[in-house]
């Protein structure tokens, strides 16, 4: 290859609309696919810490179903009585929630200083964005992305607890959907808040004490929602999270709610995660247009 | 490390047609029959709230052209390529960029640019290669293809031997060079750059300058940035001098020279104190004067000359040199001021 054929030369090029047309079929592709190229940056840097990926989506069921199934568990039934909780083991009660979690937690470090990082700090969506890729694609890839790995998370997770024996029901499978969609839904309004930040003072460590892990603790994940008080339960009725461990639990051991419940569930989810994702669109889409 | 290249004889490195005054303002010389604009901004302007970055900016640039914007830091030199490089709306005037409108064709124009920006941007967690890589992707091209590029780029901005570095471990001049490498890897028809070699070393600086004058040389249109006076004259067939927002000259670097300064200057010290003082008893000697605060400038046709009649009237400079004018010259008198201050 020539780095440079001679302009107008041989590619028949002579004038300027000659340009124009060869621009907008170079444009053809990235503005089809550019957030999968997005994706697929993101999937060669996370393949350089593969190994580190794969021992913590393997080991962190691992060690869960030890502490919840043997430890907890057994204090749990004690006190619970042979009816268990909703019904059934404790390990099944907070398997699906468990897999929730774990896609909240993935939503709650990939959907802040990476974001952060390609924005500022090594600034490679400007990068991006000088190439053909638009900010809409940015933000669409970067979900992307992050639900791959959610999606991938959950389904290592789902087998953890398949093989315990948590996983009752044969519609089981579906919790790895039900968590994807709580991950996003948790993790595309963080996304947009991230997009918006010009700088790091400590925000995302906030976010990180007071958002997240007060949610897994009381969104009825390893407690049901009604053992909170009263005025507390509302955290639960906001929190994406014991949406979405409702949901799975319905899928996993067929927990009886109502089908109304369900349907608050499932809307509920669904609408966060298209509201955050498009307000990340406008965040990023304004921020890089300066 | 690559080996700078100097030819024999050293100084300029290539001749520049003399004698060519500017034409129109500010379009592109005809090069043979036909001229195809690839540029075309006319009363550019961008705001930010009150203030103006851009204020009502008009030039062409022609295929095949290297053309710079010649200006101090806060110019809008870099909003100026943001929005050509079409990733800033423009607040008024109109704006072609390969015979496209860059609110409208966006991803268009991009396809078929490459970017060189002021920051690097390159990924650092990614090896040198694995950059290119995935830069190409960008552009919707096949791997493959990506591949073999990436492998001769490399070669071109002599880092074959990095491939599998971390960018982290490149120096300031490298990370330049991938990134020229980068922004070439769609084979662009227009290339942007801007500040190319801020920040580098001298003779990291040689050696940029070298590949973008090969590039040059292949015929890639060149629009570039800069606030060194040197750079514009290696680089630059064509530039605009830019100042708080608005083109205060354009040309050549050598017309605008003849246009703006005299043959050579004289520079003279007298110590801080006296430099006031002295400059008064100069008066009439050359075509101009500048009082800068350490040492005042004679602009003279003849330099040697001027300083033979300094001595005449009785004064004594500490220093003097004689030397040719250069477009920092031209931009102390068309604002006053020097480029880096």
């Amino acid at each position: 290859m020539t780095l440079r054929q001679a302009q107008g030369g041989a590619s028949g090029a002579n004038d300027v609309d000659a340009f124009a047309d060869e621009a907008r079929r170079a444009a053809v592709a990235p503005r089809r696919f550019g957030a999968w190229y997005v994706a697929e940056h993101q999937i060669r840097v996370w393949r350089r810490y593969l190994g580190v990926n794969i021992a913590s989506a393997i080991g962190t069921p691992v060690i869960y179903v030890f502490a919840f199934g043997i430890g907890l568990g057994v204090l749990v039934a004690a006190s619970a009585g042979p009816g268990g909780i909703d019904g059934v083991d404790y390990l099944v009660f907070v398997a699906p929630a468990l897999i929730a979690t774990s896609a909240v937690t993935i939503a709650s470090s990939e959907f802040t200083y990476p974001i952060m990082l390609g924005f500022k700090w090594n600034p490679t969506y400007i990068g991006m964005n000088a190439a053909p890729l638009a900010a809409r694609q940015i933000m669409d890839g970067v979900v992307l992305f992050v639900g791959l790995r959610m999606l991938t998370a959950s389904i290592v997770y789902y087998l953890v607890m398949l093989a315990f024996g948590a996983v009752p029901s044969p519609i089981g499978w579906l919790t790895i959907l039900t968590a994807t969609l709580t991950g996003l839904a948790f993790g595309t309004p963080l996304l947009a808040y991230s997009a918006s930040l010009k700088e790091d003072r400590g925000q995302f460590a906030v976010v990180q004490r007071v958002l997240v892990l007060p949610l897994t603790l009381f969104s009825g994940t390893i407690f049901p929602l009604t053992q909170l008080p009263w005025f507390l339960q509302w955290i639960g009725w906001l929190s994406p999270l014991w949406h979405g461990s409702e949901l799975g639990r319905v899928v996993a051991y067929g927990a009886e709610r109502p089908a109304w419940l369900i349907a608050v569930h499932v809307v509920y989810l669904v609408v966060l995660a298209v509201v955050g994702w498009r307000f990340a669109v406008r965040v990023a889409t304004r921020r890089l247009d300066k | 490390m690559a080996q700078l290249e100097l030819r024999p004889g050293g100084g300029r490195r290539f001749s520049r047609p003399k004698g060519a005054a500017p034409a129109a303002p500010c379009r592109p010389v005809g090069i043979g029959s036909t001229t195809v604009t690839v540029i075309t901004a006319t009363g550019l302007v961008k705001r930010y709230g009150d203030f103006a970055a851009v204020d009502g900016i008009s030039f062409e640039v022609a295929a095949g052209e290297s053309f710079g914007l010649l200006g101090p830091n806060g110019a809008g030199k870099s909003t100026t390529m943001r929005m050509v490089g079409a990733v800033s709306t423009r607040t008024e005037g109109s704006l072609r960029v390969l015979g496209l409108d860059p609110n409208e064709h966006g991803p268009e124009i991009r396809s078929r640019l490459g970017v060189v920006p002021q920051q690097d941007n390159l990924d650092n967690e990614l090896r040198v290669r694995e950059n290119l890589l995935t830069y190409g992707r960008y552009f919707g091209l096949p791997r493959r293809l990506v591949a073999s590029r990436a492998d001769e780029l490399l070669a071109f901005a002599q880092l074959a031997d990095r491939k599998d570095a971390k960018v982290d471990d490149l120096s300031g001049g490298m990370k330049r060079r991938l990134t020229i490498a980068r922004a070439l890897i769609n084979d662009p028809r227009l290339l942007l750059l801007d500040e190319p070699t801020t920040g580098l070393d001298p003779q990291a600086r040689h050696i940029l300058w070298d590949r973008l004058f090969r590039l040059k040389e292949q015929g890639t249109t060149l629009l570039l940035t800069t606030h060194y006076m040197d750079e514009a004259e290696q680089l630059c067939d064509r530039l605009v001098v830019v100042d708080r927002g608005k083109i205060m000259a354009e040309g050549s670097p050598a017309a605008l020279i003849r246009q703006y300064s005299t043959r050579e200057v004289l520079e003279v010290r007298f110590g801080s104190e006296q430099n006031a003082g002295a400059a008064d008893k100069l008066a009439g000697i050359g075509d101009r004067l500048e009082v800068l605060p350490d040492r005042i400038l004679v602009y003279a046709h003849d330099g040697e000359a001027a300083l033979v009649e300094v001595t005449a009237r009785g004064l004594q400079p500490l220093t003097s040199l004689v030397r040719r004018s250069s477009l920092e010259d031209v931009f102390l008198r068309l604002t006053g001021r020097s480029l880096i201050e």
